[in-house]
């Protein structure tokens, strides 16, 4: 990744990632609600009007169902839509075009027709958003086969992961952790570059307890393992791609250190946390030293505003997720 | 009827029919026959609550912009839709949207619960049962089905005299719910009024961009009723029309369908919400030209020189809506929840996970304190 850079915050490397793969492949094209003259409620579309016009970047009808399902048949002739869902919860009224349809062409025609789509979806809270702009239920896409789900949490992998998976031969839904859309900036490369799908990255290596995570956690995971130093030795492992999971690396790493926890913002129960403890338990049985321990998002829809800080995962909750794991037995 | 269809005769126009007015943008009457029949009170009321809908939207984006309250979407000049609610009677149903709050003014409802709502606190939506009153939804659309259900229910529980009126904006229209709602009304027949707020722009997508139909109204005739195109600056013709469809939906006269899709053209003023740019894709010619027809004082002028209102009773009514909202705001900023309420109304008991994770929220306050929730995490 040699070359010229540019220092980027994340929805910006969204933003160069769209422009790239427009500029290099004329079958790319962006759609979605207020994609368009409105570069998108977030700006992730900024400029793309102007320069690809209208026939490429579609400001859609309100209707997801609709955006997912034009997109699918757009993509049996060629066309690579990128479609927008404004916020991750309005992706349910697509679910039907998602599962019934983007999951299983590809299975039930054999390979005949598939729909090679990427559908961006902002998601996760923090931001203070109202009702049903904050929800985090990636366990939800992750459970149904042949969708492929990936969440960066830096902008230099944000912009490789959305070129790998506008290239990708499979459906792909990408999550964006708004809540560090803006919150810092590192060097992105200008020239398009792509970060292989389902490959987690080891942020920070450790002896002591491995931590699992992804997202908008994964930076408060980093907080709470720098505040550790010295007392525990904390291996936090960002997972990227969510389906499908990289269990070499997740293994890896349980067996190395011996103690796990799982960090996520989405609710517990169903979460994707059970999902990677099991795995690990399933493989790595006998190299555990502790229980693997969820830390996690409560039960509960998620919270108005007034409440939602006592909703959100913060380090002092993964500080002390970490240390009742080291601590064990 | 133009080329786009020729060899298939249906009622529906190609161009937008004039719309249903009552007033003309100088408040002068033009269809004296569509007058509503209203005593001085009623009009005056009607005036007052669309005054109250536009202080309490003003003070609403000014709390906004303090930082004292969090996103919201205002309703500033489309204020006539207040005149639907007045159409209803008390033991009718309002299933609202998020924009047409004005509705839950002119019903009663105190003003704090909105400020509650914006100011990102759950009680905003504990709208008490008295007001028939449906919390409005974020997700777009979906409340027309519930409002359909809605009547459906009430037509197996056997209530002849009340009517379902239900609110959503433009963009709705392209939501698969739109359609399933409004196929539910016609084929189970039920006491149900649709009012489609055509403000042009769903955030920023023009209603060009929503269908290749020229209204909202035309859509009814695919559903096997009738739809109506109003002037929704216009607060008088709003009320007849709505007033007319809540009458038919409880009891339709021979040939005329139950349900009615009314189609309010209008105009948003301000942005979408707080946090939107309008001028990235409307002209500041465009929002001038729609100044021009502001509904308040339209009804205004026609109030004052028809003898129904004059300066003072402007006054007390607007010293009397000063007060009400600010009541609201100290009320509302006062409220505060327990951490654990997010808890409580999952399910209708706390289940044993559930205790089990509030008890893990309220050993973590205690060991780290509440401050540990507030910076617990730099970015
Ligand atoms: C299902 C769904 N998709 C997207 C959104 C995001 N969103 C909120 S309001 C809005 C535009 C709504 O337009 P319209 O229905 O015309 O009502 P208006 O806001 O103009 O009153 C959009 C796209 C949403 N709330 N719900």
């Amino acid at each position: 990744m040699a070359g010229e850079t540019d220092r980027l915050t994340l929805v910006e490397a969204v933003n160069s990632a769209l422009h790239n793969e427009m500029a290099r492949d004329e079958h790319v094209v962006v759609m979605g609600e207020d994609v368009g003259v409105n570069e998108g409620v977030f700006r992730a579309t900024a400029g793309l009007y102007d320069e690809f016009g209208e026939q490429r970047v579609i400001d859609t009808p309100l209707a997801e169902s609709g955006i997912v399902g034009t997109a699918i048949g757009m993509s049996f002739l060629g066309i690579r839509p990128v479609a927008e869902i404004q916020f991750m919860g309005f992706l349910y009224p697509a679910l039907d075009q998602l599962f019934s349809h983007a999951a299983r062409f590809r299975s039930r025609t054999r390979g005949r027709f598939v729909p090679e789509i990427v559908i961006r979806a902002p998601y996760g809270g923090g931001i203070h958003s109202p009702e049903s702009h904050s929800e985090s239920t990636e366990a939800l896409l992750t459970h149904y086969p042949g969708v492929k789900v990936v969440v960066p949490s830096t902008p230099a992998d944000a912009k490789g992961l959305l070129i790998a998976s506008i290239r990708e031969p499979d459906p792909v839904v990408f999550l964006e952790p708004k809540k560090i859309y803006r919150s810092f900036r590192e060097a992105v490369p200008t020239e398009p570059y792509e970060i292989p799908l389902g490959e987690a990255s080891v942020r920070r290596d450790g002896t002591d307890v491995s931590v699992f995570t992804w997202g908008a956690m994964t930076r408060p995971t980093l907080e709470a393992a720098r505040q550790l130093e010295g007392e525990v030795d904390v291996e936090v492992v960002d997972l990227r791609t969510l389906s499908p999971l990289d269990r070499v690396t997740l293994i890896t790493s349980a067996e190395k250190t011996g103690r796990v926890v799982v960090v996520h913002e989405a609710h517990r129960t169903g979460g994707l946390a059970g999902e990677i403890a099991t795995t690990i338990q399933e493989h790595s049985f006998l190299y555990l030293e502790a229980p693997v321990k969820r830390v996690t998002g409560w039960d509960v829809p998620y919270p108005f505003p007034e409440l939602e800080k006592y909703y959100m995962v913060n380090v002092a909750r993964i500080i002390d997720g970490i240390k009742e794991v080291v601590a064990f037995p | 009827m133009s080329g786009k269809h020729e060899l298939f005769q249906y009622p529906a126009p190609d161009d937008p029919p004039d719309a249903v007015r009552v007033l003309d943008e100088n408040g002068n009457v033009v269809a004296d026959e569509l007058l509503p029949n209203l005593t001085d009170e009623e009009f005056r009321k009607l005036y007052a609550d669309m005054r109250l809908t536009r202080r309490t939207d003003r003070r609403g984006v000014s709390l906004q912009r303090q930082g004292r309250s969090g996103t919201l979407a205002s309703c500033y000049g489309q204020e006539a839709h207040v005149a639907t609610a007045h159409a209803l009677a008390e033991t009718d149903w309002l299933i609202p949207c998020y924009r047409e709050f004005g509705t839950m003014l002119a019903r009663g409802i105190d003003p704090k619960y909105l400020f509650l709502h914006w100011m990102g606190k759950e009680p905003g939506d504990h709208i008490p049962a008295e007001y028939n009153t449906v919390a409005p939804p974020t997700p777009i659309a979906t409340q027309i089905p519930h409002a359909t259900g809605m009547a459906m229910a009430a037509q197996l529980l056997g209530w002849e005299d009340t009517a379902f009126l239900c609110h959503f904006g433009d963009g709705a229209t392209s939501e698969g719910d739109f359609h399933e709602g409004l196929n539910f009304a016609g084929a189970f027949d039920t006491p149900s009024v649709f009012v489609c707020n055509n403000n042009q722009y769903a955030i920023s997508v023009p209603f060009s961009r929503q269908t290749g139909s020229a209204t909202v109204a035309q859509k009814a005739i695919a559903y096997g009723f009738d739809g109506v195109y109003v002037d929704g600056m216009d607060p008088l013709a709003v009320y007849t029309v709505t007033e007319e469809a809540v009458r038919r939906a409880k009891s339709p006269r021979e040939g005329e369908s139950r349900q009615t899709l009314i189609e309010l053209l209008l105009y948003r003023l301000g942005g979408h919400s707080t946090s939107d740019d309008p001028t990235k894709y409307r002209s500041a010619a465009e929002v001038e030209q729609w100044e021009q027809k502001d509904p308040i004082r339209r009804l205004e002028v026609f109030l004052r020189e028809t003898g129904r209102l004059d300066d003072e009773a402007i006054e007390s009514i607007e010293n009397a809506n000063e007060a009400l909202v600010d009541d609201a705001v100290v009320a509302a900023e006062a409220l505060h929840q327990e951490p654990e309420s997010m808890f409580e109304h999952v399910f209708h008991e706390l289940t044993p996970e559930l205790r089990r994770q509030a008890d893990e929220l309220a050993a973590l306050r205690e060991q780290y304190g509440d401050e540990a929730f507030d910076v617990g995490w730099r970015f």
